[in-house]
């Protein structure tokens, strides 16, 4: 299975060319959006960092962002008093072979003034990215991240297998493919310390649960939210029963943090709860935090399971929905990508629907559009965390 | 409306409930384990309903694996959820 990606400098491939604007603090975030605004119909983004103290953990992650192979320029937003290292960021890009710009609000004059400028370099920098370069890209040159959002009892025995099926297809083909929220596998640390490919990763997994269910239990509160409830998931237990099926059933290669990319194919789980005493609350806030740092560990692609319904894409990578609950279906499918939910209505085989969702990705992978896509969705989540670097027996050597 | 057969489904042989497979009205019949019980209430898809008898802190079993704890002795049909069941972990936050 072949098509066309953008070759970016570092050898990475891209299936989205998409420009950036990156506001480095939430008071220029408006000039940003403006800059967009005017930009309707390009393929213009806006993603960024709220806060004004500096913090490791997001300069990671946007640094990861920028220099993400579906992104092909960056236009950076400062307002000029903020604490992001935002010399070192422009460095990174520049250096990665993308048109890259600053603009510095309070020297730029203001509002308007910004806004006039970015505008003019974002038209000449679009200009510019319609000459990068394309190669051929294989599947296995593919990333792909999985998150549930909005889960309900469907999501366990539909979608999240279904994922989980794909998973095992896109492993065997060489692909890198990877899934997070240890707060969704708390009481399944030991199962999933056993599919490790080395003992020292199955107790660096083992122990990512164990520090996820200890979290939560200091902010008073799982990862389960009363929408899960009403779809009929009881207890955190249960609805991790339906989020670790989404990990199928290859070894597990490694253990991620949020901007770590792997090097190879296979499996991984990205740990996205916090090293060391909570400072800064929940680990994500929503799910699109999730998935900002699923991309910021290169993920091309998201796959996105949902039970009650959720509408959200996301700036940078497509996001493909797939609806588990067939009555929910009924209702919003114009905001979903595959109907999971006939496995319950028509017998359909979870295996069927995980090669429905293969098809997708390489739908996806050659420039169609997925539904949140089509739709404009652009949705971005960033906030303060902490974080060690991951141990030495995280990563395949 | 189907036989009950194709209106619950259980994952596994181990368990104690079974999963619906549609909305189910109140009133409405349905198979479970041989014997026929009628909801006292709608159940939704996806909800879980006791397929033997359950007794207080007994575990829940679904997927072959506990996902909870019994609060009270649960009767062959009844709905299984939140009023009787609890986490064994970190208790669910439903808004009241």
């Amino acid at each position: 299975m072949q098509f066309t990606g953008y070759l970016r400098n570092d050898g990475r491939k891209g299936i989205r060319n998409t420009l950036i604007i990156v506001y480095l603090v939430e008071c220029v975030h408006f000039v940003a959006d403006e800059i967009a605004a005017a930009h309707k119909g390009s393929p213009v983004h806006v993603i960024g960092f709220g806060g004004c103290y500096p913090n490791q953990h997001a300069d990671k992650v946007i640094n990861a962002l920028c220099t993400h192979p579906n992104v092909g320029a960056v236009l950076l937003l400062s307002l000029g008093c903020e604490s992001f290292h935002k010399k070192q960021l422009l460095k990174n890009v520049a250096a990665s072979g993308r048109p890259v710009h600053t603009i510095t609000v309070q020297q730029a004059g203001g509002t308007r003034s910004s806004i006039r400028e970015g505008c003019e370099w974002v038209a000449s920098a679009l200009r510019d990215m319609a000459a990068q370069p394309q190669a051929p890209m294989q599947i296995n040159e593919l990333v792909v991240g999985t998150i549930c959002g909005g889960s309900d009892a469907t999501s366990g025995i539909t979608a999240n297998p279904a994922v989980g099926k794909a998973f095992d297809k896109l492993v065997s083909m060489g692909c890198a493919v990877m899934f997070e929220e240890t707060g969704e596998m708390i009481g399944l640390e030991k199962h999933m310390s056993g599919r490790a490919v080395s003992k020292e990763l199955g107790e660096e997994l083992n122990n990512a649960v164990l520090k996820a269910a200890r979290y939560y239990t200091i902010m008073g509160h799982g990862s389960f939210a009363p929408g899960n409830a009403d779809g009929g998931l009881s207890t955190i237990e249960e609805k991790s029963m339906g989020a670790y099926s989404k990990s199928g059933s290859a070894p597990i290669s490694g253990l991620l943090k949020p901007g770590d990319i792997p090097t190879r194919g296979g499996l991984y789980l990205l740990d996205v709860v916090p090293d060391g005493e909570p400072r800064f609350g929940f680990p994500n806030i929503n799910d699109n935090a999730e998935i900002s740092e699923l991309m910021a560990c290169g993920c091309h692609i998201i796959l996105f399971t949902t039970g009650r319904g959720s509408v959200v894409g996301s700036a940078i990578a497509p996001v493909i929905k797939i609806c588990a609950n067939p009555e929910t279906y009924r209702r919003m499918q114009e905001d979903m990508d595959i109907n999971a939910g006939k496995v319950l209505t028509e017998g359909v085989s979870i295996d069927i629907v995980g090669d429905e969702i293969i098809a997708r990705i390489m739908d996806t992978a050659q420039g169609q559009p997925t539904c949140s896509e089509a739709l404009g969705h652009k949705e971005f989540v960033l906030t303060y965390k902490s974080f060690e670097p991951a141990g030495p027996s995280c990563l395949p050597s | 409306m189907g036989t009950g057969i194709h209106k619950a489904i259980r994952l596994h042989p181990d368990d104690n409930v079974v999963v619906c497979i549609q909305t189910l009205q109140a009133r409405e019949e349905i198979l479970i384990a041989g014997n026929i019980a009628t909801m006292a209430n709608t159940i939704g898809i996806g909800h879980k309903l006791a397929c033997k008898h359950i007794r207080q802190g007994e575990a829940i079993i679904k997927y072959g694996v506990p996902i909870g704890v019994a609060t009270e002795n649960i009767c062959p049909g009844a709905h299984v959820h939140s009023h009787n069941m609890k986490s064994s972990y970190i208790e669910t936050y439903l808004i009241q």
